[in-house]
């Protein structure tokens, strides 16, 4: 692809961005499978795309609805999954020091 | 009398002369899930009881009064465990229901049991399933295909009336064509995604799979319409689509397009289809040849999209507010990082990476732009196709159901398990896939018949008068 250096993927760095911490093994295996399949979606650069163009449907339009307040679920149903939860709050460990 | 091989309409004719009782077929049914389902593991979840008091409270006068109905385990059913078949959503009990189960419910349905899946709909066979791999009720040693597979192989294995399944890329057609089911990809927007656990949401569509085609007919009237909780949902008036079946297909011009009889694609079925379509020919239907030119760049566009639009879905999943949490966290990342890397399987994880990656500073326009690019094309050569024909005849899948174990080392390998599907999720056109014959050692092929936006009506059409000249659906599997 035209602007693409090369079709190689640093699995370590993209799985920090996703927020996925992987093993060394499974970095080591996705980095040769995803090298892989980035070899096979190259083939996309064979397509002549100059004329697409992506701008969207003329005919679609913006469907909005009324401001209203409707019944949805209480805090507690809301909270009924959650891991850890104190107060009608969702805990999560201390961000600010 | 075995109830459990009954047809929804004839199931519903010994429910109302009262031949029949609804607990009884709830019985009945969780009887046979008892003896089959230890081989075929269709099941994740089944609680009988609740299906039995349910049934107790059904009005037998409503479209599917006390007909129970299988859920693939992505949709949300009130009170009802909800995993996608991921460790991470482990202990999750849906607070509220989709919008197709308050539809079901209204229409009579009785709720039976979770079905197995790939991990989040990420698959072809059914074995990324963090819960253990279904398998095929026409062969054990084999897969149901994916990732609706608990839907496939329950209905396919007379051990659910129907099921609803959720079709990203194929997994609702696949499946159905390695079990002998019927199963529908609807038109993108036809079908509420409210209360789905998305996937890719421009391509997610919730359908059915039934053992015959007016049953399908009969499920898609009920669970399709506009929903103001997702406005991707189109307000049109929804067809009576049974009314639709038994018109024959004479004057109807039915596609052959040529990419789709390919090199590579197994003997057997090849020979099913082109049979299904001579059948077509005697039947009064003209049979035009059709060109769908940017086909083999189906799979590749599918995905970049795919994972794309997956990366984005699954950063819901980081431990705070359902699911797992990893233990002890030291810290907010540390928590993130661990959580998802204990909570999701490989494949999740490696299509988590390259959908993160193609949508990453530097590779934004090279991939996903470029595959939005060419995805138009392709959904292109479909109006252009559907300019010449009423819908389009093709395999559903390339091979017939293979060996469990033998592509999951290899994912590119299980991704081109999916190239006569995909193509319709990109065009956001419709499909069903139909029983149309068994190769040689009994395992089941599928003719996949596409119509265009909104085109159910004549899908629906095309699919009923081949099904009803041919005996596949006769057909009882050896579980």
């Amino acid at each position: 692809m035209a602007d693409t250096p090369s079709d190689s993927i640093d699995v370590t760095y993209v799985a920090d961005l996703a927020r996925l911490r992987l093993s060394t093994e499974e970095i080591a295996t996705f980095q040769k499978q995803l090298g892989d399949v980035l070899g096979y979606v190259s083939l996309l650069k064979e397509v002549d795309v100059s004329h697409v163009s992506l701008l969207g449907d003329a005919d679609l339009k913006n469907r909005l609805r009324a401001d209203e307040i409707r019944p949805s679920l209480t805090a507690a149903e809301a909270l009924a999954n959650a891991p850890k939860q104190d107060n009608n709050l969702f805990v999560v460990p201390k961000i600010i020091e | 009398m075995d109830i459990t091989s009954l047809t929804i309409p004839e199931l519903r004719a010994k429910l109302s002369s009262g031949a029949v009782s609804s607990r009884e077929v709830v019985d009945q049914l969780a009887a046979r899930v008892a003896a089959v389902d230890p081989k075929l593991k269709a099941y994740l979840h089944l609680d009988v009881e609740k299906s039995r008091s349910a049934a107790d409270v059904a009005d037998t006068k409503l479209p599917l009064g006390g007909v129970p109905i299988a859920i693939k385990d992505v949709i949300n059913v009130q009170g009802d465990p909800c995993t996608c078949a991921s460790k991470i959503l482990q202990g999750y009990t849906a607070p509220y229901d989709a919008t197709v189960i308050t539809k079901l419910r209204e229409a009579g349905a009785v709720f039976f049991g979770r079905t197995n899946m790939d991990e989040f709909a990420m698959g072809s066979s059914t074995e990324n399933s963090s819960w253990g791999s279904t398998r095929n009720p026409w062969d054990l040693d084999r897969i149901p295909g994916g990732s609706s597979g608990g839907s496939a192989a329950a209905v396919g294995g007379h051990a659910a009336f129907a099921a609803l399944g959720t079709d990203t890329g194929g997994s609702i057609r696949q499946p159905a064509a390695l079990c002998s089911c019927v199963g529908v990809k609807p038109t993108y927007g036809r079908v509420s995604r409210y209360g789905l656990v998305a996937f890719a949401s421009s391509l997610d569509q919730i359908g059915t799979f039934t053992k015959t085609v007016e049953e399908a007919a009969l499920l898609l009237e009920i669970i399709a319409g506009h929903d103001p909780r997702d406005n991707t949902s189109i307000a049109r008036i929804v067809p009576k689509y049974t009314a639709s079946l038994g018109q024959g297909v004479k004057g109807l011009k039915l596609g052959v397009p040529k990419e789709y009889f390919i090199e590579g694609i197994d003997p057997e079925v090849g020979k099913a289809v082109r049979a299904a379509i001579d059948e077509y020919k005697s039947q009064g239907a003209e049979i035009v040849e059709v060109s769908l030119p940017h086909t083999p760049f189906a799979v590749a566009v599918y995905y970049i999209i795919a994972t794309a639009e997956a990366s984005a879905n699954l950063a819901r999943f980081d431990g705070v507010r359902y699911g797992k949490r990893a233990q002890n966290p030291k810290d907010i990342l540390d928590m993130y990082g661990r959580t998802r890397a204990e909570g999701f399987g490989a494949e999740v994880k490696r299509r988590i990476i390259l959908g993160t990656y193609v949508l990453s500073s530097g590779y934004y326009d090279a991939y996903y732009n470029r595959a939005q690019k060419v995805r138009h094309m392709i959904a292109e050569d479909f109006r252009l196709a559907f300019q010449q024909c009423d819908a389009l005849l093709t395999p559903t899948s390339p091979t017939p159901a293979f060996k469990l174990g033998e592509r999951t080392q290899d994912p590119l390998q299980m991704y081109l398990a999916d190239i006569f599907t995909i193509a319709v999720n990109l065009a956001g056109i419709c499909g069903v896939s139909i029983p149309c014959g068994f190769t040689s050692n009994k395992l089941p092929i599928g003719l996949q018949i596409i119509g265009p936006k909104w085109g159910e009506e004549t899908m629906f059409r095309v699919a009923h008068a081949y099904e009803q000249a041919t005996p596949w659906r006769k057909e009882k599997p050896p579980i």
